[in-house]
């Protein structure tokens, strides 16, 4: 999979750290960020918010079969995460030899997602760690 | 006078064996232990790079300093791993720690004290009200050539040093630096494993270097070797920095708690920041500790840390180094290359 260094670029500050938004009326937290509240709608006061990065694992799946990009990775477990702040985030869980449960608490870590072949950017990204 | 604000450490939490490693080639697991005094090496993910081990070690000590990072006004990271051969690694970790736009950063290399030059950085820029604080990072990914005696330590890990002058948990009271042309270990530009001197690599490299520093800084301070609680010497493998610590007069005790290479290897700039982040989880104040960093090519930077009372308030929330080391997952060889991508797929 090859990327454009533009898209990769303007997601960085979600894909490093989280970085969210937040509806300072309404107290409702979006990862990722929402241009207009869920609740709020015209009257939506959103702000950039960053999710500490702790939550837990809501549901998992191991993937032995993955696409081209994360062939050599396989296999490889994707969590949906419930996190600390209340957004739900799919992501990779980090295999530290630690059983992946319904309930698990993880954290995020920054990790390599994928590289453009040998030549092209790399492309890094959160994954979650079972604490 | 500049100290230590805060720091982190990160090991990758995978290891392989001497005996994995001898297995392959046919090589006496015991000989290789006694003779390198290291008996197990850490291994990095496959997702993990000089780059995210300098962020995680980053994260955890603007975590344990409890500063703005906002107030970071310099990011250097020291690596002969740098994952781009074009394209700063500390522009990366920065971005991670949520530091910037408004400050500096370049990537350093300068073989294992790229690290430890960026503490010497970081400090002149401090003291000199250039900027609040500056964070100095050692990380590497470094590798052997399979069936290369360096394959048996060549291992990850790193270690991020934030200097400031406020609330520091040890000031740097003295540094001393030793440097010299010396071609004991190299790598061109585009190759993937490094080459070096063979038996050049001790007398004319490692000790001449570290004792010149190390000589250089006990006439500066007038301290004697029996004055520090702790020593942390370089350590490409368990032997050269206990004998280093014996020909400087140094005992057995005092360089106990920053020898870390015999259980995780030679992490090359992190190795001494590494023991040096191991010094500080248990130092109290009070306590002095010197230290003398060695980077092939070949230069050595010493310095002496005065432990301050602000360490006991931050020391909850250090990652314990030994704890971390602790904390492990076998692999064996062919995961080993796996691992490291020296398995192609495509
Ligand atoms: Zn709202």
């Amino acid at each position: 999979m090859e990327t454009a260094p533009a898209s990769s670029w303007r997601r960085q500050n979600a894909s490093y750290n989280l970085v969210g938004n937040k509806c300072e009326k309404c107290g409702a937290v979006y990862f990722p960020s929402r241009i207009i509240c869920k609740n709020c709608g015209r009257e939506s006061k959103l702000r950039e918010h960053k999710l500490s990065g702790d939550g837990e694992v809501y549901s998992y799946t191991k993937i032995t079969a993955p696409s081209d990009t994360f062939k050599d990775d396989a296999p490889y477990t994707i969590g949906m995460i419930k996190t600390a702040e209340g957004p739900f985030i799919e992501g990779h869980v980090v295999d530290n030899g630690k059983d992946v449960k319904i309930g698990a608490k993880v954290r995020t870590v920054l990790r390599r997602m994928y590289a453009d072949g040998e030549e092209g950017l790399i492309h890094y990204h959160y994954k979650f760690e079972l604490i | 006078m500049a100290g230590i604000v805060g720091y982190g450490a990160y090991v990758p939490m995978y290891r392989i064996k001497v005996e994995e490693i001898a297995r392959i080639w046919h090589e006496s697991a015991d000989q290789i232990k006694n003779g390198l005094g290291v008996k197990e090496k850490s291994v990095p993910g496959r997702d993990e790079d000089a780059a995210t081990i300098a962020a995680e070690a980053a994260r955890r000590a603007v975590f344990y300093a409890g500063i703005d990072s906002q107030e970071i006004g310099a990011v250097y990271v020291g690596s002969e791993s740098h994952p781009y051969a074009v394209k700063p690694t500390a522009a990366t970790v920065a971005q991670a720690i949520g530091a910037g736009p408004n400050m500096t950063a370049a990537d350093l290399e300068f073989a294992c004290k790229a690290g430890t030059a960026a503490v010497q950085m970081v400090m002149g820029m401090v003291d000199s009200g250039m900027i609040k604080y500056g964070m100095a990072i050692g990380a590497d990914t470094s590798q052997g050539k399979p069936g290369d005696a360096l394959e048996y330590t060549a291992s990850a890990g790193g270690a991020a040093f934030i200097i400031g002058k406020k609330d520091t948990i040890a000031d740097i009271i003295a540094t001393t630096s030793y440097t010299t042309d010396t071609p004991d270990f190299w790598r061109r530009e585009g190759i993937g494993f490094p080459s070096h001197g063979g038996r050049f690599t001790g007398e004319h490299a490692y000790f001449k270097h570290t004792i010149g520093a190390t000589k250089q800084m006990l006439e500066k301070t007038g301290m004697k070797p029996g004055d520090f609680d702790y020593a942390v010497f370089h350590q490409p493998n368990g032997k050269f920095p206990t004998n280093v610590a014996e020909m400087l007069g140094f005992k057995p005790e005092q360089i106990k708690q920053g020898l870390i290479t015999p259980t995780i290897g030679n992490t090359y700039s992190g190795a001494s920041m590494i023991g040096l982040a191991a010094v500080l989880d248990e130092a109290k104040p009070g306590n002095k500790i010197l230290v003398t960093s060695f980077g092939s090519g070949a230069g050595s930077d010493s310095f002496v840390l005065d432990v301050k009372d602000g360490i006991d308030h931050k020391r909850h929330k250090a990652r314990k180094v030994w704890e971390m080391i602790a904390n492990k997952m076998y692999i064996d060889y062919a995961i080993y290359l796996k691992t490291r991508g020296t398995i192609k797929l495509k």
